[in-house]
């Protein structure tokens, strides 16, 4: 008998410390998995934010570095540009990402900076403790929304991926869920593709994987993966929103 | 044939393997793990297909697939 699926090379054997059903255990699965088909493990840089994958250095097996809250687009541009033979990338949270690291994932888009972005959407702020974010679907309660999300004074939910491939440097960008294995291999792919584009020189490419948070929304992991279908995907369409072909 | 070894100290019991499972072999332990979760176990193993699907919606890749 042959094993033909375990723990890829690229993760330790570090426990993951995420709440049960989390979908980051699976986002980090997908990006170590698509490092040791690459084969390009020893030649990686990973760049964590501040957030739950804030600990992402414990578990991935290659080099990391942990950025202030936000900066991982502007730590990544210096890492690329300084050693433009390394692979680079970021994992990044939506209050990371789409928060208070807005200028620094604009911008570096913007200058097409090489670099590989995994961004994690989950519609709130798990580490703090389920507060608003801005990508918190309209209606949704939080603990800082606790009549649900009003658009009237809060706004709407930011579509990154849509923001971003307005950019005329963004190379690729395409939006992932993670709630069943078939958008799960979807995912694969599309992180594989990011990678390549890398790879190739080609510029900047970001995932956006919509993924749960039972434990901040409130629900059982198999509820939220249901959740994530109903709500979350209706807003936020899955698909490539920016290709290398567009670019050319 | 086909087989899963599911490890039985990293599940955290989530659950989210069951409804993977197109066979319907997985279930919830009665015997709880060293962390205090009630981790998943395959029943009727000669019914699996190896087709992965639970191993791939483990968030804590505690599912090895053997084939």
């Amino acid at each position: 008998m042959k094993k033909v699926f375990g723990r890829p090379e690229s993760l330790t054997e570090t426990p993951f410390t995420y709440c049960p059903g989390c979908h980051h255990g699976i986002a980090h699965r997908l990006v170590a998995e698509v490092l040791d088909e690459f084969g390009v493990r020893e030649n990686t840089i990973g760049v964590c934010p501040v957030g739950c994958s804030v600990f992402a250095y414990l578990f991935f097996n290659c080099d990391m570095i942990c950025a202030a809250h936000g900066r991982a687009p502007a730590i990544a541009t210096g890492i690329k540009r300084s050693k433009p033979d390394s692979i680079v990338f970021t994992y990044q949270g939506d209050g990371d990402l789409a928060s208070i690291g807005t200028a620094e994932i604009v911008h570096a888009a913007n200058r097409g900076e090489n670099i590989t972005v995994i961004f994690i959407n989950n519609a709130i702020y798990g580490m703090t403790g389920g507060q608003m974010a801005p990508t918190t679907l309209v209606g949704q309660v939080t603990q800082t929304s606790p009549y649900g999300r009003d658009p009237k004074t809060m706004g709407y939910p930011i579509k990154m991926a849509e923001m971003l491939s307005t950019l005329k440097s963004a190379t690729y960008i395409s939006r992932v869920a993670l709630n069943k294995p078939s958008n799960i291999i979807k995912a694969k792919k599309s992180i594989k593709k990011a990678f390549q584009i890398q790879l190739e020189g080609k510029g900047f490419s970001m995932v956006e994987i919509l993924s749960t948070c039972p434990t901040n929304w409130g629900l059982s992991p198999i509820e939220a993966s249901k959740w994530l279908e109903e709500n979350m995907i209706p807003y936020y369409p899955l698909g490539e929103f920016r290709t290398p072909e567009e670019v050319a | 044939m086909a087989k899963i070894i599911i490890d039985q100290e990293r599940c955290k019991g989530c659950e989210l393997c069951i409804p993977a499972c197109p066979k319907h072999i997985i279930i919830m332990s009665e015997n709880f793990n060293k962390k205090g979760y009630y981790p998943a176990e395959q029943i009727n193993p000669e019914e699996c297909t190896g087709c992965a699907f639970c191993a791939l919606t483990c968030p804590d890749v505690a599912i090895e697939v053997y084939k």
